[in-house]
């Protein structure tokens, strides 16, 4: 513990906290991005997901803390860094400095990691936490299918998911880079392909996500018989699981009569 | 080779002390006529004799070699460091890279661990600090075995004279959006520490280098590259990855007692 | 006075060991009692600092740039040499030796040499354990290359950057003991005056060049390590800022000056383009090794481009005039052949100063015999340097060359323990006269500042501060005030004569380089030395006439330093052209046009002149004195060199 306390000493040292929360919550996004993909499998599946998920405890509240620490800490040290980085040049260049090489993603880091801060509060709050629900329909804790669907029907809000999915990409093309860089895992042999690389994951996770909101504003996905599929099996598994009372007290209770 | 000359629209910092307010002028009248075989500084020169000519005080600026290699010289020239010619130094700079009429703003490497001297000179004696901190391999002289004792792979020296040829012009630290000296750093750590020679105080001096470069009040790396761009030797950032995994080695590890 | 040399007797390989017997000792707990300072830090400078920080001395260092690493010894390319024999190929300390003495006409001590030769190995080691990274062969052991027409491969090198690097090993280790407090450092401070008290050197007076305050600081010993006077010449490969000063200062409070006229001019540096040129950069002569150097018969052919001469309207006179050497001609061949071809309207270029100062060295040849490719690895990293200064790429239109002032022989006297006749005034490096005699060797300055700084003066200081004891002086001692005093008369001097005076210091500094390059520059007579001295006067007196300074002494003042700097030249290069008048003969680098062998080489009489001229100051309007230290020649025997 007194080394990693050593490490935040030095601003490169921070600079590894940061890659490897970075890190870590990029592994994290890999991971949620293939079971957003789910939904292409088809609303049995996706709600199956959610449901397996959900009735794993120990793998949700250690996800849940993990995250929580890493993205604390990640933005703790990140805005401490920033503050240090600001006052590193107390007089600006009057005639502006001129970037050279360094890319969009880098020199945005500042603004995309806000932005996706609050998105994520967003996220959260739109799927899980108090289950804010758009679109008019109920929100279904079972029925993650339907969720989806219904608020992405709203345009502005499969407009936030597009937008955010983009920053989302920028930050993790420069932080995956980044990161690598951080933590020494480098060598000039493999620095093209670790380059590629960053750019290859951040395309892939950024724009399979954003796919999502757009299949279902094209109508590829979501359709009524989707729908009405997604609904009977969401029922299904309420029904084995004996799930009469519990969560959903609405629905139970139309059920029990 | 032409006898070619242009006019400049010359625009130079001027500031009497650290904390004194500075601002362009326009030196336009003074920078008519200029050769395009004079160097950067050459230019500077003549603006500052015709300048006391005319009983005004000539430009301040640090220069010595004129050559490349002292690492005195340097002005961020149109946002710039050293100019927009790569891998060359202000006084190496030649007049031959700018256009008749061309606009020159000149200002000087702004950071706060590089408090402004005079007009474009400023003090960089930070980076001393960080070299007496660690960048040296302890050697007392009459000690050493001899030269040949310790064989050193090619590739090693090769790639430890590619870090070592840093001429601590201060280039990085102008360059970077975060005023950092990161490369700075890490280039003297990479010199010593990819050398058999360098091994013993390895962990010790990576961590001493970095706390002293942290100390002196430069910014963090956060990988833009700017530095590697700006530097007159084009020394490469890989150097800053190595002085990372060596930090995170001498954390974890502990190799030397006195931080954990 | 007579100068006593010091140097140890009997047989000549164990001459430094007995003498390092003989010296006195400081006991290792007194040592922390004594003050050395250093002025300069360069590679002798920084070495010198550190190595007596490590004994245990208390040192204050002083330099004028912003940090101790940005000294001129950086910008040294070639190499550094010594007698490893590592290649196996017949070096010895002997043969260094050998070709030092040889080198430089006859006209160094044997004694000094000899230890040169012999600490050689040890600098190696040094740099090597420090971390320098020189350039080694795919086993991983050193590499070495033949340098500057030497028999044997015995440089060291670390790519073009040699002294860069040499130095940055130096300065490390400063750096280490001035983070453990044995070593006080004070940069962008320069030294004014040297305080002298009972005879012996006590201290120095420095300006703050930040805030021009003037301050004294006083100790037990002085060394000066504060480089060569070729910027004497203006144009030069010195840094802008080397300057003679601090020599000069001591020479006035009493140390010998030492054949002065001893100046080295390198004969491949890119030519001066127009009449801003601020300093001249040189090329590595290794250029020499494939370029052909030649100018056109027809001086009307001299702005034509080129490539478009035909071979038979081209002089390639070093070819015609030395057959079998050619184009590698020592340097000072090379350069008098050069400035003849310009100075008989030959010259191609630009017009600078009415004369065209250029003489082609051409690579079409070589291109032709060995491949593009070929020739852009010997020498890419020349030809790249040269397209940045002169815009013309080498393999398209042959390089413009032309000699400039590169390294100064000459220097204050010091005996063999490098202690000048002020007592306790040691000087090192460059700035000391000792080891090159005449003409120095390629490849040879960084060792003999290294030698000097890591390995002579630990033994010799310690000898001097045993012998003298402790016994303070202090700061504001008569001595010192009376230092001070002088140099604030002196600063306040100029900047009353400054604010009225009309021109820029660097106009005179021109001018007085233009004199000297053409009167006592890479060949010299009796006529054109006595005209200079006729003339140099007269610019000094205009000089203190009308010289202008804006601003005040009490301030970051550029042209201030700058005027200081040129009239201390404006001195020195009167007593060049009284020893370059006096020593009648050529010899070395000093080359006088009355003293030529048939075959056009220098001519050297050992009978009248075998001895170093060491000058007394004798008041600012009469003509130094002339002290003579004869030199013995036991080992290496007395003859002509001859390169036809």
């Amino acid at each position: 513990m007194t080394s990693a306390l050593t490490l935040t000493r030095t601003t490169i040292g921070q600079k590894v906290v940061v890659a490897v929360t970075g890190l870590i919550l990029f592994g994290f996004v890999i991971g949620h991005f293939l079971g957003n993909l789910i939904l292409f499998v088809g609303p049995e599946a996706f709600i199956d997901y959610g449901w397996t998920l959900k009735h794993n405890p120990p793998l949700l509240w250690g996800t849940r803390i993990t995250l929580l620490v890493a993205v604390v800490t990640h933005i703790g040290l990140t805005m401490s860094l920033a503050r240090r980085n600001a006052s590193a040049r107390p007089s600006r260049y009057k005639k502006a400095r001129e970037d050279q090489v360094t890319s969009y993603a880098a020199r945005t880091m500042v603004i995309s990691g806000p932005l996706l801060a609050g998105y994520i509060l967003f996220h959260i709050a739109h799927f899980t936490a108090p289950g804010l629900a758009f679109g008019g329909a109920e929100f279904d804790h079972v029925n993650i299918y339907a969720n989806v669907v219904s608020s992405f029907n709203v345009w502005w809000v499969a407009a936030i998911y597009v937008f955010a999915n983009a920053m989302l990409g920028l930050h993790l093309f420069h932080g995956a880079w980044s990161a690598l860089q951080s933590v020494g895992a480098q060598h000039p042999r493999y620095d093209s392909i670790r380059r590629n690389l960053a750019i290859g994951l951040a395309v892939m996770v950024a724009g399979g996500n954003m796919m999502i909101p757009l299949a279902v504003r094209g109508g590829l996905v979501g359709d009524a018989e989707q729908l009405r599929a997604a609904a009977e099996h969401a029922e299904e598994l309420r029904a084995e699981a004996g799930m009469l009372t519990g969560d959903h007290d609405d629905v139970s209770g139309e059920e029990l009569e | 080779m032409s006898d070619d000359t242009i006019d400049l629209k010359l625009f130079v910092w001027r500031q009497e002390g650290p904390d004194a307010p500075g601002d362009f002028q326009d030196y336009s009248k003074y920078a008519k006529g200029v050769s395009t075989h004079a160097s950067f500084l050459e230019m500077l020169d003549l603006v500052n004799e015709r300048m006391s000519a005319d009983g005004e005080r000539p430009i301040v600026f640090d220069h010595d070699c004129r050559e490349g290699i002292c690492g005195c010289c340097g002005a961020v020239i149109n946002g710039i460091p050293h100019g927009p010619q790569k891998q060359t130094t202000t006084c190496q700079l030649h007049m031959r890279q700018f256009e008749n009429g061309a606009e020159i703003y000149v200002e000087p490497f702004r950071a706060g661990a590089f408090p402004i001297v005079k007009d474009l000179m400023v003090d960089r004696s930070s980076f001393d600090d960080i070299i007496q901190a660690g960048g040296f391999i302890s050697v007392r002289t009459g000690s050493a075995p001899d030269a040949n004792e310790i064989p050193i792979p090619k590739e090693s020296a090769d790639a430890s004279m590619d870090a070592a040829t840093c001429i601590g012009c201060g280039a990085c630290v102008a360059a970077c959006p975060n005023a950092s000296a990161s490369l700075f750093t890490a280039a003297k750590l990479a010199h010593l520490n990819m050398l058999p020679q360098g091994q013993a105080e390895r962990y010790k001096r990576t961590r001493l280098m970095i706390q002293a470069h942290d100390d002196a009040g430069f910014g963090g790396c956060t990988n833009h590259r700017e530095c590697e761009a700006a530097c007159p030797k084009g020394i490469s950032t890989d150097f800053i990855a190595r002085a990372n995994r060596d930090l995170l080695v001498a954390t974890v590890t502990g190799k030397d007692g006195r931080l954990v | 006075m007579t100068l006593k040399s010091n140097a140890p007797t009997g047989d000549i390989e164990k001459r430094w060991d007995k003498h390092r017997f003989d010296m006195k000792l400081v006991n290792p707990a007194n040592k922390r009692k004594f003050d050395v300072i250093v002025v300069g830090t360069g590679l002798a400078g920084a070495s010198a600092a550190a190595t007596m920080a490590e004994l245990g001395y208390n040192i204050k260092a002083f330099c004028y740039q912003d940090s101790p690493r940005r000294a001129h010894s950086i910008a040294a390319q070639g190499g550094i040499n010594a007698a490893k024999n590592y290649q196996n190929d017949g070096d010895s300390v002997y043969r260094l030796f050998y070709d030092t003495v040889k080198g430089g006409d006859f006209r160094s001590r044997e004694s000094n040499v000899y230890r040169l030769a012999q600490v050689s190995v040890n600098i190696i080691d040094q740099a090597v354990a420090q971390g320098v990274p020189f350039a080694r062969e795919y086993g991983g052991l050193l590499a070495n290359r033949s340098f500057g027409g030497a028999q044997v491969s015995r440089t060291f090198y670390a790519k073009g950057q040699t002294g860069q690097q040499l130095l940055l090993g130096a300065y490390s280790a400063l750096s280490k003991m001035i983070a453990a407090g044995k070593v006080e450092m004070y940069t962008r401070h320069e030294m004014l005056e040297l305080i002298v008290e009972d005879g012996r050197a006590r201290g120095i007076v420095v300006r703050d060049l930040n805030t021009g305050k003037l301050e004294a600081h006083t100790a037990d010993a002085v060394c000066l390590c504060t480089g060569g006077y070729g910027n004497v010449f203006y144009l030069s490969t010195n840094a802008k800022g080397c300057n003679v000063t601090a020599s000069w200062r001591a020479h006035k409070q009493g140390a010998y000056f030492a054949n002065p006229c001893y100046t080295q001019i390198h004969p491949t540096c890119i030519p001066p383009s127009g009449d801003y040129q601020s300093k001249l950069t040189l090329m590595s002569e290794s250029l020499r090794n494939d370029g052909r150097v030649w100018v056109p018969k027809d001086p009307k052919d001299a702005t034509k481009d080129p490539t478009s001469i035909s071979e038979k309207d081209r002089d390639y006179y070093l070819e015609r005039r030395y057959p079998a050497f050619g184009n590698l001609v020592p340097r000072d061949i090379a350069s008098r052949a050069a400035k003849k071809a310009c100075d008989d309207g030959f010259g191609v270029g630009p017009m600078v100063g009415g004369k065209r100062t250029g003489v082609y060295l051409d690579f079409a040849d070589a291109i032709k015999r060995e491949s593009k490719e070929r020739i852009l690895e010997k020498y890419g990293n020349l030809f790249e340097m040269y397209e940045r200064i002169t815009g013309d790429d080498p393999c398209e239109t042959p390089m413009r060359i032309y000699p400039a002032s590169h390294y100064t022989m000459g220097g204050l006297w010091v005996d063999y323990n490098l202690m000048s006749n002020v007592d306790g005034l040691f000087v090192l490096g460059e700035a000391n006269f000792s080891d090159h005699g005449a003409n120095r060797l390629g490849a040879s300055a960084l060792m003999q500042g290294l030698s000097d700084g890591y390995f002579v003066i630990s033994y010799s200081m310690g000898n001097y501060l045993a012998r003298v004891g402790k016994n303070d002086i202090k700061a504001d001692s008569s001595a010192a005030k009376g230092a001070v005093k002088a140099v604030e008369k002196r600063i306040s001097d100029l900047i009353e004569i400054g604010q009225k005076g009309s021109t820029h210091p660097d106009e005179f500094h021109r001018k007085l380089g233009t004199l000297m390059y053409d009167y006592c520059g890479m060949s010299r007579n009796a006529d054109g030395l006595k005209k200079a001295l006729e003339e140099i006067p007269t610019l000094r007196e205009q000089f203190w006439d009308d010289v202008q300074i804006l601003g005040s002494g009490t301030e970051l003042n550029m042209m201030l330093e700058k005027a200081g700097r040129v009239a201390d030249f404006l001195e020195l290069a009167e007593l060049m052209c009284h020893d370059a008048l006096d020593r009648d003969e050529s010899c070395g680098a000093h080359f006088r046009e009355e003293h030529v062998r048939e075959d056009g080489e220098a001519k050297r009489n050992d009978e009248d002149y075998t001895y170093v001229a060491a000058w007394e100051h004798s008041g600012d309007h009469a003509n130094p004195k002339l002290h003579k230290e004869s030199l013995e020649f036991e080992y290496v025997k007395l003859s002509q060199r001859s390169y036809k």
